[in-house]
């Protein structure tokens, strides 16, 4: 594995985690959270754990952003944090 | 130049740690419910990324058996190296020999494909009970709902 | 709380980056985990024993298929968990009427087209997935996943009572549950056969097949259980979050 790329895409990923922490609309934190769950998985793959990333693919970027939007749909979009 | 080793081999310890803290800090500071589930998220995921960099190997390709390598189950015979020879892994005889350094350990990314899956669950439970306050309390704002279980005991 | 958050954060950083001076270089081949017993075993006898390339479905659910056995379990129990969480009043007439038809014509129509086509091939690709976890990255968590979102996206671009027509909730856990014993099932028909819980070669002595032969299709009869609980129970999760319990509206 390129060290380069890897520190591209884990700079991509810390910019990713405190987006979504900090971004008010709960929504955009939902969909930023799905974000950084694909980088996750391209880092994963890079490093040769195909498995997991095929996981991360589906689960993370795919079911969990489904069940946040569920949620934030259902209840309240504006964050106070 | 030791220094910048140093650097290069740890630098990715060190963003695991970040992203790590990141997440705990979120748990324990954020007052929205579902901002604490996401910070719980990227704890989780972070952890995974500490453990399957662990299963790293320099130079290793992914811990599934090449064709030609699988359909050779005596991996220590003399396999002639004829027209199918790219995909094969040599070692220094050329022979066909299964070297454990060329496949990325596979035990880490057992563990923690287990755990993705898990995660998504334990996030759905998580979900379910913040949907289960809002419609008690009306709120998913941690001091909100604090305020309104003080002022129903009082 | 920020304060003291801050203070917990930075010192537990803090020691944590003073002690990844003490681990491996990263990527090094002959690391304590890299060159363990046990993960050399997993990557040079996997196939000899399992006849399976891809060793991490070999150890998921040869090897280590107590740990993948409970982390079913585990899912199960959360989709229990999620509905009685939720479970409010069910109203009976919502759930008597099937609205597929109905919902089916409400929708839009460039949206309901795309989703005919792509729901039967996701779903393939989910069974292929499936059964090609042996060659391939995949088994039976990503193809479950992935079959589960073909349900939900079934559920999105038409209205939840359409998925549920489909595939209700009582009818989902009860996969799930089905799941759960065609897992345990094959433990147990491993034990009656006289050997180990789990221990799949033994049923080279009922099937026509070698004792290695025999472990690649104990896998595979395992990764099948695992992903019928894993799609159900994505479905109930969702089902049960878009509409607070109550299976009707949704998103």
């Amino acid at each position: 594995m390129i060290w380069q790329f890897n520190l591209i895409i884990l700079g991509f990923l810390i910019m990713a985690a405190i987006m979504s922490l900090k971004v008010t609309d709960l929504l955009s934190a939902s969909m930023i959270f799905g974000i950084y769950s694909f980088l996750m998985c391209l880092l994963w793959a890079a490093m040769g754990a195909v498995d997991v990333a095929f996981t991360e693919a589906a689960v993370g970027a795919g079911a969990s952003t489904v069940f946040l939007v569920a949620t934030v749909y259902s209840t309240k979009r504006k964050s106070s944090d | 130049m030791i220094l910048v080793d140093f650097i290069v081999s740890r630098f990715n310890y060190w963003i695991y740690i970040i992203l790590m803290m990141m997440g705990l800090f979120a748990m324990i500071a954020k007052k929205n419910l579902i901002k604490k589930l996401i910070g719980m998220s990227i704890f989780q995921t972070a952890i995974i990324l500490f453990f399957v960099s662990i299963g790293v190997k320099e130079g290793s390709t992914i811990p599934i058996l090449a064709h030609e390598a699988a359909h050779d189950p005596a991996h220590q015979q003399a396999a002639p190296l004829t027209e199918k020879g790219e995909g094969h892994i040599q070692n220094g005889k050329g022979r066909d020999a299964l070297r454990a350094e060329d496949y990325a350990n596979p035990l880490p990314h057992v563990l923690m494909l287990t755990a993705i899956v898990v995660g998504v669950a334990t996030l759905g439970v998580g979900l379910a009970v913040v949907q289960k306050l809002h419609q008690e309390f009306g709120s998913i704002e941690e001091p909100e709902i604090l305020a309104k279980i003080d002022s129903d005991d009082g | 709380m920020r304060a003291l958050g801050t203070i917990a954060v930075i010192l537990t950083g803090a020691l944590l980056l003073y002690a990844s001076g003490d681990f491996p270089a990263w990527g090094e081949p002959y690391s304590p985990a890299n060159d363990s017993r046990v993960s050399r075993h997993y990557i040079l006898k996997s196939f000899e024993e399992t006849s399976v390339p891809n060793m991490v479905t070999a150890v998921l659910a040869d090897y280590r298929s107590y740990d993948t056995l409970f982390e079913t379990v585990v899912i199960f129990t959360a989709g229990i968990a999620i509905i009685s969480i939720l479970r409010g009043p069910v109203d009976k007439r919502v759930r008597l009427r099937r609205a597929s038809e109905k919902s089916l014509r409400q929708s839009n129509l460039i949206l309901a087209q795309t989703c005919r086509l792509l729901v039967p091939v996701i779903q393939m690709f989910a069974l292929y997935v499936i059964a090609h976890g042996h060659h391939s990255p995949g088994g039976g968590f990503q193809g479950g996943v992935i079959f589960g979102a073909s349900l939900i996206l079934v559920a999105l671009s038409f209205q939840l009572q359409t998925a549920l027509d489909r595939i209700s909730e009582k009818r989902a856990m009860i996969l799930a549950g089905i799941g759960v014993l065609i897992y345990s099932g094959i433990g147990l028909t491993c034990v009656l056969l006289g050997s180990n819980f789990l221990d799949y070669s033994v049923l080279s002595k009922v099937l026509p097949l070698s004792a290695i032969e025999a472990r690649s299709y104990g896998i595979l009869g395992v990764e099948t259980g695992v992903a019928f609980t894993v799609t159900a129970i994505m479905f109930a999760i969702y089902a049960n979050l878009s509409s607070h319990g109550r299976m009707k509206g949704g998103l």
